[in-house]
Order: C-alpha cells, then structure tokens, then sequence
C-alpha cells in the first residue's frame, strides 16, 4: 500500500514559446510554480483569479496542452510520474476533464452520439446501452436523445458532459468552472453533483473563481495568483478568520457577504 | 431624466412565448437597481430591450421620453455591458481600437481613468489581458460612450471575488461623479444587496399573459 495521494503535482509550470513578429520568438510563462494534491474521496477547490492558469492546469494534468508549450515540474498519477503523452493516454478512462460549457459538444451532432462515442473511446462494449444507462441515470431520458447541444438547458448540458467524463470509471474528474452565471440552484445541484462523485472513492478537483460555492463542497481549497500556489487552507479556517496568507484573506473579505472590500493586500 | 419601460412586451418570434411581458420600470439618474431572478426567466432579454438592442413588440422604452438608440454624433445613452468579457472585444483588435471606437478621440483614451484601462494595456490584444482586466475595459468603452445609464447584466459572474469589488469600485464611483442610472442583472442576491439601492425580482416584474 502506498500512502502517495492519487494525484500529486509538484512544482508544474507551463511556457510557451510564441512568434511575435517575424522570426522572433518569445517565451511567454502561464504557470510558474502550481502545487496540489487531491487522493481518493477528496474534493479539493483550486480557486483564483481569472487568467491565473487555473484551466491550464486542468489541460496540462490531461496532457491535452498545445504542442508549443513547454512543461516542468512533476504530475505523479497513483504513485508514479507520468510524462504529458502518459497522461494523454489515460484521459477519458483514469483522469477525466468535466469541461466548463456546452463549446465542448459538438453543435452538429445529436448528443445521444456523442455520450455514445465517449462510451467507445472509454472502451466499453455494448456503448449503445451504456449510453442510454448513463444519460437515463441523469434523469435525461430517450426524448433528449435526438436533441442537438443549443436545445438543452444549461443544467442539461451540465449533466450531458458528466455523463461523458464518468464513462470510462475515472478515478480522477477535474471539473473547469462548472458554475460560472448558473442561478443559486443550479450551482448547488452541480456542486453536489461533483461531491457525489468523490464520495464514491474517486478525486475530484473542482476549478473555480468562485470561493463562496468551493467553501460549500470542498475539503480543501488550493489558492493560486499568477500562475502559482500560494496558499492552501480548509473551508473551516475562512469561517473562523484563521487565514494567514494575505491574498486568501483579501479573497474572503471581498465576498459580498464579508465586507465586499479589498484589503491592502488584494 | 429617468429610464422608463411602460407595459413592455417581447418575444423572438409570433410563435415562441412572450420573455417579456407587461414589464413597466423605471431607474432614475444615480441609482442602482437590483434585477433578480432565475436563469432562463428573460432578464437579459429584458437588459437588451432597455438598452435598444432588441425593439418592444408592444409598449415603450424611453430615457427622456425618446427611445434609447444613437442619434447624430451622439451615442446610445444607455450602454449595456454582459457578462462574458471577453466576447465583447473584437480578439484581431487592440484594446485601443476597441475603445476608439466609441468614437473618443486618443487623447480622450489616454486620459481614461487608469483604473478602466492603465496606458500599458491599451496596446494589448485582448487574449493578453486577464478576464477582470476585459471587463473593466468594458466599462471603460461604455464610460466613453457617455451613457446617462447603464444595463450591467451579470458583469462580474465570471470574475472572482477581488476583481468583482475592484469593478463594482469603478461602477459605483462613475454612479457617484456622473449620476449615471444603473440596472444591474444577476442571479446573485447578496451581491444585489451590497450594490443595488433597490432590488426587483424579475417574477413580480412580469404579467401572466392573458
């Protein structure tokens, strides 16, 4: 038995080397330095700004990163490193992206199809029953089948693409921004959705600017500023004012329900 | 001055459902309104009906007593800012030609609030800029507009905590120096009741059509 988390990343950073004119080349840094661990029945909030490398996180741990970025640092899957191909190789069966909206289906084809190809490229048999199986599971029944992306709801679509991210068993979802403008119901369903999900032994890392809604679900919460980790607390250490890095304080306290300010430190 | 809809009645087509339907409102210069309500319900139909965009079938909008559109030389006096900022921004276009095109000439541009857009910025493409930074730049172009009001519909749903107060900063002080009206949208209550002076929930707003 190892005591290694499930997912352990170290030290990961990501570059990118673009042309800016010409033949020159630059190096632009979108993560510099991102730490976070997440072992099985967790659920842990990685929150920050927007345009803090939170959703280039989620791309580099699935090894989905374009192939002018330049990674460093480790991500270790149960145990053992993993290289961005290894990584890509098991996205969709061990590590699974729940992706932000409905521009991750594709606008042309039937959604029955397409939970219907997750279930292939999961390599499960029989994809037509378990597709039915997992959408009927959700509450979506064979009347959506024929339906296209832009005639579902925002909470079906929601429920369309965790449908597709379950399909191959995962034992690690990492959820991108699955609440952002969503009504106060609809973000509660999601989120306990995805608690729903860590319970029954798998990890889950739930991408997010949205700390009110982490604090609910999380059993920890990685903060991260500029492409970095700066800081990591539990939800209890918010309600009990035991912060102790300045910029998760100053993400408290600008809450509309805890003085709606910055401090010095925002 | 006030904004005003009178029985204001919208629909996209003769055979979908009204979205909006018998609203009457009104938002006077330097207040801020609240509009609540859930997703789906017609609210941003509602913003874009208030700020031009889309025409009442039946009943009327008006700041002034004339319907909210551009007229010669002068642009629309109510601007609407949305929540996805960075949708709003031409991403071929420099943040300068985005703002320049409100029709504010460059010395109108560099003398904005650096708080809206700092100098640095405005030779950015708007994929360089953070999501907070695009939204204030929003408000900025709506700002140079020279709007007597404001349609802010979920403007800082996709921000986060900091960038949210930081812009809500920028709106209420353009509210304080400007007597700029403003009807701010969102699903979000506690963030209404820290802004708004008052606050509509948008199912009260709406009749049941007879």
């Amino acid at each position: 038995m190892s005591t290694a988390p499930l997912l352990e990343i170290r030290s990961l950073a990501v570059s990118f080397t673009q042309y800016d004119r010409g033949l020159r080349r630059r190096t632009v840094t979108a993560l510099a330095g991102m730490d976070l661990t997440a072992d099985r029945g967790e659920l842990v909030a990685l929150v920050g700004a927007s345009g803090a490398g939170k959703s280039l996180l989620a791309h580099a741990v699935l090894g989905m990163l374009p192939p002018n970025a330049v990674e460093s640092g480790t991500v270790r899957f149960d145990g053992v490193v993993l290289d961005p191909a290894a990584r890509r190789d098991r996205a969709g069966r061990d590590l699974a992206l729940l992706p932000q909206s409905v521009t991750f289906l594709d606008p042309v084809t039937p959604v029955f199809r397409q939970v219907r190809r997750a279930a292939v490229l999961a390599g499960r048999s029989a994809p037509d029953a378990v597709a039915g199986a997992a959408l009927e599971h959700r509450g979506l029944g064979p009347e959506v089948h024929r339906r296209y992306p832009h005639q579902l709801s925002g909470g079906q679509v929601r429920r369309v693409l965790t449908a597709m991210a379950l399909m191959g068993d995962p034992a690690l979802v990492v959820a991108d921004e699955p609440t952002p403008g969503l009504p106060a119901e609809a973000v509660r369903a999601a989120l306990a959705d995805l608690r729903r999900i860590a319970d029954r032994h798998r990890a889950v890392v739930l991408i997010t600017h949205d700390l009110a809604a982490a604090l609910e679900v999380a059993d920890r919460v990685v903060i991260c500023r500029h492409g970095r980790t700066v800081d990591e607390a539990r939800p209890a250490d918010f309600h009990t004012d035991e912060l102790t890095h300045p910029y998760t304080r100053a993400l408290w306290h600008a809450l509309p329900g805890n003085g709606f300010r910055l401090t010095e430190d925002a | 001055m006030t904004l005003r809809a009178d029985d204001v009645w919208f629909r996209y087509s003769r055979k979908s459902p009204w979205v909006v339907a018998g609203v009457s409102l009104s938002v006077e210069p330097g207040e801020v309104v609240g509009l609540h309500g859930p997703s789906g319900a017609g609210k941003s139909t509602l913003g874009r009906v208030l700020s031009g965009s889309l025409h009442p079938h039946r009943g009327e909008v008006s700041v002034d007593g004339r319907p909210p559109r551009p007229g010669r030389g002068t642009a629309n006096p109510v601007q609407l800012v949305a929540q996805h900022a960075h949708l709003a921004l031409d991403p071929l276009w420099k943040v300068r030609r985005s703002l320049a095109e409100t029709g504010a000439a460059d010395s109108a541009l560099d003398a904005l609030d650096p708080a809206l857009a700092p100098p640095a910025l405005l030779d950015r493409f708007p994929h360089e800029i953070s999501g907070g930074e695009a939204q204030r730049v929003n408000l900025g172009r709506a700002l140079l507009a020279n709007p007597r009001f404001l349609v802010a519909d979920e403007v800082t749903a996709s921000l986060d905590p900091i960038s949210q107060v930081e812009l809500w900063g920028l709106i209420s002080a353009a509210v304080d120096a400007r007597g700029i009206g403003v009807l701010t949208i969102s699903h979000d209550r506690p963030l209404l009741d820290v802004v708004a002076h008052r606050v509509l929930d948008f199912r009260e707003l709406v009749r049941t059509p007879a």
